[in-house]
């Protein structure tokens, strides 16, 4: 069975890009446009990974991975964050706050490819 | 500040003006059997001299009181 | 009326009443109520100057040498002239450093020196006790010559009268008790007496309506005014020569040695130096004193000379000695009322100088020789005494006792040979011997112990040798011929004739020769050698006191000490109720609780020995508090170091003070800035990071797009073509970007290029819709326009503002409902200029967001759909376009209902500037 991935992001042309990106390699791709869009779905579908974009409308990928790391039937679903803003103060609030990795972008898409691989055989 | 070491110049002229009025030469010019309205001139000399000198002291301290 | 019981009792009375006003003035001043804080009163008190010598000796003075009993009040006339530089000098001075006499003064300045203060003292006390005699003399002749009233009978006193007998013995008594209950009731670690000073002024008062009264019954009662008596003149020859010459005898040698002398007097004199300096409540009431004082010299001198002519005249050949005419004339015409209150102004004059000096005296007895001996020789003793303040008291007493005493033996011994201005004369030049070191340590650093020890001793020496002596061989108690033939018979030793010197008199002779040996030893000596660091230090502090206002020394002591130690040795000096009283009063004034340090600081220690100096005199304060605390000593590198430390800091205090008021403003300001600062800080922060975030997305979905294209060339051709074009508009919107994001940072940073020119709005905003039409056309939206004809002219950038418009347009169409979309642009003319609307009909904006749209990358919208396509930088730019030219920009909206954004334009005005500047 293929692995389930969430692509959260309100960029359109991103989202675009990705989806078409991790579809071709096999995986099972949802969108979403927003933070709350983004942690309804995660409860619907439980994906085995989330992509989220810290910069979202509505609510930000932080809330949404404290909200998703606050709830114990979600521990399995991995969370890699991606976001424009590279500073380090933001990597670490991210992984502090439970997220499993952190892309900074733009971002390669071999190595994105290679930090989605990884995360999902662990 | 300024009025007050005006004030002390003042009584510093006053020191040298009574010095002056009350010691030789300035005794002898006046030291002569002359009287005025009966009074010798020696006597009226001094007194009016040292009023003078009083004057000017209270002058300058009193002055910038007001 | 005059018969002996009234006249005692009337005596008493009025001594009792000066014991009330006293009594009432200390008990006001514990209150803290002040009578004597008045330079009147101050005026007044100064003029104990005035004893009997003015009051009854003047007239006997004038009736022999006509005017040359003036120089004696013209000296301290021009001396208070110069008072507002060096007596306030000395009070600042003595204030700072409490000193409570004038040997106290000169021991302190030369490095607080026990020998120093006890030579002074000794030089004072028989310099002084010729004066005391005076007064004795004075009222004891009074009060004989009043009990033979009717009869004027010259009082008559033989060397072998018994003391029992002798009524100036009884007086001498009554004014040591009086003294003693006045002065000494308790001890004041300031030495000051309010009530003595009230009781002085009040004396001073009485003794010039007196003698006022005596001269104008004189002048008028007696005679018929001034030019009456002067008439009376022409008769007698040696009466007029007295009165039209400076009298031959002393010439103008002699008037001017009297001016000088009595001008040192004025300032030196013990009863002078305490009421002048140290009850001093005020400084500033020296301004009045400068001239009052002098003025009450003048008014009581004006009736000297008619009342010693009136008397020459009235009593001629009747043997009556003219020091007794202000009494003797009013008892010859039987005025028992004005001779009763010539009597009691007698009395005033007698008792006020009594009282002042002898406390003076004694308080210098006992702080500088008395004290001092007793620590060098009985410091066990002392040691074990837990209350020293009655031994204190019972040494001050004493020594009144003493010093009447010994008043009345020189009166004894010496008081019939002289008149009573002769006598005054020989104190006045005793306490002139102290000008040296007293004015020399005031204004000359190099002055030292030694040089101050030499010169006080060569002159007191000289005066001894060339007045006092003298004063006895002419009573008959000294061998005569030492007089005529000098010591051993020694021509050139005769001591008023010393070395040959001839032609003047005794008075300006002496005080050649005294003042040539005293200032001779104190410059020499002080020159021999440095200054020492007790010298240094104190030369320092007095030199410098005018540039020390209400300062303290500089704390020139290291050392430990406890505080219970330290308050227990007050204790014993001043009882142990008032040094706690003081030192909580201490603790409470410095901030700190007074049991929390045992440990002394410099600032206590210097307290505790400032308290002791006012009881037991300054060195030997400093003996005791030594002997409590362990003193390291100070190098002379060092103690300069900290004065030269605490001078520069006073100096520079009121500036520094100044200077840390505009500091606490700067620091306020300084505050707000930076929180500005960092509000800004933060804000750019945001912004620069906003500026990145927008920049890396469009550049991450390109780098995505090319990578997908780049690794998979099998890609679909509609594939390929779709993210080729969303590459493409990426690219666009990142230069889009970019341009708007350094257009901003222009416009904010002042640097854009504004091309300002007169313009009809009107053409600029037909031309900027048919800009952004094709836009509408695609939307299949509809615009209405309401542009009337010929407004004003408006001044402007035109690119700039089709800029704005552009901007306003395509946010207008961008929300709009595809299909059903309305847009109005209006223009329209308000009182002070242009405003154009553009209304739509989308979605509208949150009152909430509604000011957020004009903020750096804020782009509010429906995003539930979509985000908006833009930078977010269009409404920032334009809005700051708009008020670049003095106008505003805003947005009206009711969400539902669409937006309206609006902006306004000045006119442009009559004489259009060369440049226009920016407006905001």
């Amino acid at each position: 069975m293929s692995k389930k991935i969430l692509i959260a992001d309100d960029e359109q042309n991103i989202v675009i890009s990705i989806e078409f990106l991790l579809r071709r390699e096999g995986f099972e791709v949802l969108v979403a446009g927003d933070g709350e869009e983004a942690l309804a779905r995660v409860r619907a579908e439980k994906p085995d990974l989330v992509l989220l974009d810290v910069m979202m409308p509505k609510m930000n990928g932080f809330d949404v991975c404290q909200a998703l790391r606050a709830d114990p039937e979600l521990s399995a679903t991995r969370i890699l964050m991606l976001t424009a803003k590279g500073r380090d103060t933001e990597v670490s609030k991210g992984l502090g706050l439970g997220a499993d990795g952190y892309m900074t972008k733009p971002f390669s898409t071999k190595e994105l490819l290679a930090e989605v691989r990884k995360l999902l055989e662990t | 500040m300024q009025r007050r070491i005006l004030a002390g110049d003042r009584l510093i002229a006053a020191f040298l003006a009574g010095c002056v009025l009350f010691n030789y030469p300035l005794l002898a010019v006046f030291d002569r059997p002359t009287e005025v309205f009966n009074i010798p001139l020696l006597y009226v000399y001094i007194f009016i001299a040292w009023a003078f000198v009083i004057a000017l002291m209270a002058w300058a301290v009193e002055r910038r009181l007001k | 009326m005059l018969e002996p019981p009234v006249v005692i009792a009337v005596a008493l009375l009025y001594l009792g009443l000066l014991f009330a006003v006293a009594w009432w003035g200390d008990k006001r001043a514990d209150q803290g109520r002040s009578i004597i804080a008045s330079p009147t009163i101050y005026a007044l008190s100064m003029a104990v100057y005035c004893t009997t010598w003015t009051f009854y000796g003047s007239v006997g003075r004038a009736a022999v040498s006509g005017i040359g009993f003036l120089p004696v009040y013209l000296g301290p006339t021009l001396v208070m002239a110069l008072g507002w530089i060096v007596l306030l000098k000395m009070i600042r001075i003595v204030k700072a450093n409490r000193i409570t006499s004038i040997a106290d003064f000169i021991s302190s300045r030369y490095g607080k020196s026990h020998g120093l203060g006890g030579l002074v003292t000794i030089i004072a006390v028989v310099g002084i006790i010729p004066y005391i005699s005076l007064q004795l003399k004075a009222v004891s002749n009074t009060v004989s010559l009043l009990l033979s009233y009717p009869e004027i009978v010259m009082p008559h006193r033989s060397a072998t009268m018994s003391v029992g007998a002798d009524i100036s013995f009884y007086i001498a008594l009554i004014l040591a008790a009086f003294t003693i209950v006045f002065g000494t009731r308790h001890l004041d670690a300031t030495e000051r007496h309010e009530g003595m000073v009230a009781a002085i002024a009040l004396e001073s008062v009485v003794k010039l309506v007196a003698f006022m009264a005596v001269g104008v019954f004189v002048t008028y009662g007696i005679y018929n005014g001034f030019g009456d008596i002067f008439d009376h003149v022409e008769a007698h020859d040696e009466l007029r020569r007295l009165l039209t010459a400076i009298p031959s005898g002393a010439g103008y040698t002699g008037w001017f040695s009297l001016i000088v002398l009595s001008g040192l007097a004025i300032l030196f004199l013990p009863r002078q130096f305490q009421v002048a300096v140290v009850e001093n409540v005020n400084e500033a009431h020296l301004k009045r004193a400068a001239w009052m004082f002098p003025l009450y010299l003048l008014l009581i001198n004006v009736f000297v000379l008619p009342i010693a002519v009136g008397g020459q005249l009235h009593f001629a050949g009747q043997g009556v000695d003219a020091d007794t005419f202000v009494l003797t004339l009013p008892m010859s015409q039987r005025q028992e009322g004005l001779t009763l209150l010539v009597f009691i102004g007698g009395l005033s004059s007698a008792t006020g100088m009594v009282i002042v000096e002898t406390i003076a005296l004694s308080t210098m007895v006992c702080n500088d020789l008395v004290m001092p001996m007793l620590l060098r020789h009985k410091r066990a003793a002392l040691a074990e005494s837990k209350d020293l303040s009655g031994l204190l008291l019972g040494i001050r007493r004493g020594a009144i006792v003493v010093i009447l005493l010994l008043g009345y033996l020189y009166f004894r011994l010496a008081g019939e040979a002289y008149a009573l201005v002769a006598i005054g004369l020989i104190s006045f030049s005793a306490v002139a011997q102290f000008a040296p070191a007293l004015i020399g340590g005031m204004y000359w650093r190099g002055g030292t112990r030694g040089g101050a020890l030499a010169g006080l001793s060569a002159g007191f020496a000289v005066w001894a040798y060339t007045l006092l002596l003298p004063s006895f061989a002419k009573s008959g108690w000294l061998p005569g011929d030492f007089l005529a033939q000098g010591f051993f018979g020694v021509d050139l030793l005769r001591p008023q004739q010393l070395f040959g010197l001839t032609g003047i008199d005794e008075i300006s002779h002496c005080l050649f020769w005294s003042f040539l040996a005293n200032i001779g030893a104190y410059v020499g000596v002080s020159l021999l050698r440095p200054p020492m660091v007790a010298e240094a230090t104190q030369a320092t502090l007095f030199v410098d006191a005018l540039s020390d206002p209400g300062q303290g020394g500089a704390i020139l002591w290291r050392g430990r000490a406890q505080v219970s130690d330290l308050q227990e040795l007050v204790g014993r000096f001043l009882g142990p109720t008032r040094a706690q009283a003081a030192f909580a009063a201490f603790a409470r004034r410095h901030g700190r609780d007074g049991n929390s340090t045992p440990e002394a600081d410099a600032k206590l220690v210097q307290f505790a020995e400032s308290l002791l100096a006012g009881a037991i005199g300054s060195a030997s304060a400093r003996v005791m508090v030594a002997s409590v605390a362990k003193e390291e000593p100070l190098s002379i590198e060092e103690v300069m170091h900290i004065l030269d430390e605490a001078s520069q800091l006073r100096t520079y205090s009121r500036e520094l003070e100044r200077k840390s008021r505009e500091l606490t403003a700067a620091t306020l300001e300084l505050q707000e800035a930076n929180e500005r600062l960092q509000e800004l800080d933060r804000v750019k922060d945001d912004i620069m990071s906003s500026v990145t975030h927008e920049l890396r997305t469009p550049l991450t979905s390109i780098r995505a797009f090319s990578e997908l294209l780049r690794d998979d060339p099998k890609m679909h051709l509609a594939d390929r073509e779709r993210f080729l074009g969303l590459i493409v508009s990426e690219a666009e919107r990142l230069t889009r970007l970019i341009n708007q994001t350094l257009d901003l940072a222009k416009i904010e940073s002042g640097r854009a290029d504004w091309n300002g020119c007169e313009l009809d709005l009107k053409e600029v905003v037909e031309q900027s819709i048919a800009a952004t039409s094709q836009l509408v056309r695609e939307k299949e939206a509809h615009v209405e326009v309401d542009l009337p004809d010929n407004l004003p002219l408006i001044l402007a950038d035109r690119d700039r503002l089709i800029q704005v418009m552009l901007n306003l347009l395509s946010n207008a169409v961008k929300f709009l409902t595809p299909g059903s979309g309305r847009i109005r642009v209006t223009l329209s003319r308000r009182d002070d200029g242009l405003e154009v609307s553009v209304a739509d009909n989308g979605p509208g904006i949150r009152p909430e967001d509604q000011q957020l749209v004009f903020e750096k990358f804020r782009q509010v919208g429906d995003t539930m759909t979509a985000k908006p396509s833009g930078t977010g930088l269009g409404l920032p730019i334009s809005r700051r376009i708009v008020e670049h030219f003095g106008g505003q920009l805003w947005v009206e909206s009711v969400p539902g209902e669409g937006a309206t954004f609006r902006f306004t334009l000045p006119f442009a005005p009559a004489q259009p500037p060369a440049d226009a500047s920016p407006a905001a």
